[in-house]
C-alpha cells in the first residue's frame, strides 16, 4: 500500500500548530542560562520553561517572581513554554 | 530516522513476506471475465488467514479491506465492490499486505484480465521492469534516489510517466516507515543504503500524464486524465550479498514478478 505523501504532509502540519498544548499560570522562581526558567506551577509542580519565540523577539524581559502563562505539552509534562507575561 | 533491521527480523518479515507472495499468486490466478473484485478480496482473507497471517491493510487508516484492487485508470487503492465485475481486456492491481508477530511486508502486482491490447502489456511490462531495475540498485553504497531515479529513467525512457503523490516506504514493525522513497528524483541524492533497511519498491506507471486525484471514497486514486495505470511493488532487504526481496520464495529468480 503506497505512502499518500500529501495527506501525510497535511497530518503533520496540522500537529505542527502548538494546538496541543495545555496552558496554566504559574510563578518564575529563577532565571537559567539560554533563557530558561524554573517555574512554579498553581498546582506546586516545577518546570523548566523556556521563552516562546515571539517572547525573545519582542524583547519581553522576565524576572523571578513574575506571573507568566506557561504552556506545557502533554508528551512532556517537565517542560514548557512562556508565552504571556501578566504585569 | 530509518531503522535497520537484524538478521533475526529480517527472517521475520519474509515470512509476512511468504504469506503475501502465496496470497498474491492465488489471488492472481483467480483474476479472470466475470469475478467481482469483492470475491478476490474474500480469496484473499481466506488465504491470509489459513497461513496465519494478519492482513495489515484493514484498519490501517480506516481502510475498509484486505486488499487493494485497482482496475484500469484506478492508479492504487482500490476497493473492492460487490458491483465491479472485472472484464476481458482490463487490467486489475492486486496490492497486499501481512503482518507476523510485529513485522510487516507488502507487495503488489497487476495483472491482466483476459486478453490484453499489446499497448497495455507494454505499460505492465515497462512497469515491471522499472521494478527490476530498482531492485537492482539495492546495493551497500547506493543512495536512496538512486532507486527513484532507476524507476523514473525507465519509465519516461518509454513514454510513460510515474505518479508523485503517493510513493513506496520503508517498511517493519509499521507499515510505513521512514524514509519515503519517491518514484522520480535526481540520482545520488538521500542516505546511503545500510545493511538491514527495508524498503517497500512501489513504481505506479501512467499511461498518460502523471496527475492523479483521490475519489470521494478517500481512497481511490484514479489518474486525473483517464489514462491506464500499472503498480508493481516488493518488500526488498538491503543485505552484503546485494537486495533480497522479502516478499517471495529464496529459490524464486529473474524478474521482480
Amino acid at each position: 500500500m503506497a505512502r499518500h505523501e500529501v495527506r501525510e504532509k497535511k497530518k503533520k502540519d496540522e500537529s505542527n500548530q502548538k494546538e496541543d498544548a495545555i496552558e496554566v499560570m504559574a510563578t518564575v522562581l529563577e532565571p537559567l542560562p539560554n533563557a530558561m526558567f524554573r517555574v512554579e506551577l498553581e498546582n506546586k509542580h516545577q518546570v523548566l520553561a523556556h521563552i516562546s519565540g515571539k517572547m525573545r523577539k519582542n524583547f519581553i524581559r522576565i524576572l523571578a517572581g513574575d506571573k507568566v502563562a506557561v504552556e506545557l505539552s502533554p508528551y512532556d509534562l517537565t517542560r514548557g513554554r512562556i508565552v504571556y507575561r501578566y504585569k | 530516522m530509518i531503522i535497520c533491521k537484524a538478521p533475526a527480523e529480517l527472517e521475520k518479515m519474509h515470512r509476512a513476506g511468504l504469506i503475501v507472495w502465496e496470497v498474491l499468486s492465488k489471488v492472481r490466478d483467480a483474476v479472470k471475465p466475470g469475478v467481482s473484485t469483492m470475491d478476490l478480496e474474500k480469496l484473499a482473507e481466506g488465504l491470509s488467514a489459513a497461513r496465519g497471517g494478519r492482513p495489515a491493510f484493514k484498519g490501517y487508516r480506516g481502510y475498509p479491506c484486505v486488499l487493494c484492487t485497482s482496475v484500469n485508470q484506478e492508479v492504487v487503492h482500490g476497493i473492492p465492490s460487490e458491483k465491479r465485475r472485472l472484464k476481458a481486456g482490463e487490467i486489475i492491481s492486486l496490492d497486499f499486505g501481512a503482518e507476523v508477530d510485529g513485522y510487516f511486508a507488502d507487495a503488489a502486482v497487476t495483472v491482466p484480465v483476459g486478453e490484453i491490447g499489446s499497448e497495455l502489456e507494454k505499460l505492465l511490462r515497462v512497469t515491471r521492469e522499472s521494478l527490476d531495475r530498482a531492485i537492482e540498485k539495492v546495493k551497500l553504497g547506493n543512495r536512496l534516489s538512486d532507486i527513484s531515479h532507476a524507476v523514473q529513467g525507465w519509465v519516461e525512457h518509454n513514454g510513460y510517466s510515474v505518479v508523485r503523490e503517493f510513493v513506496g516506504h520503508g517498511i517493519g514493525t509499521r507499515m510505513h516507515e521512514e524514509p519515503n522513497l519517491p518514484n522520480y528524483g535526481e540520482p545520488g541524492r538521500g542516505p546511503r543504503l545500510q545493511e538491514g533497511m527495508v524498503l517497500a519498491i512501489e513504481p505506479m506507471v501512467n499511461a498518460g500524464q502523471p496527475a492523479v486525484r483521490v475519489l470521494d471514497d478517500e481512497w481511490t486514486a484514479v489518474t486525473a486524465d483517464g489514462s491506464y495505470s500499472a503498480h508493481f511493488e516488493h518488500t526488498v532487504a538491503v543485505t552484503a550479498n546485494g537486495p533480497w526481496i522479502l516478499t517471495r520464495p529464496k529459490q524464486v529468480n529473474g524478474p521482480s514478478w
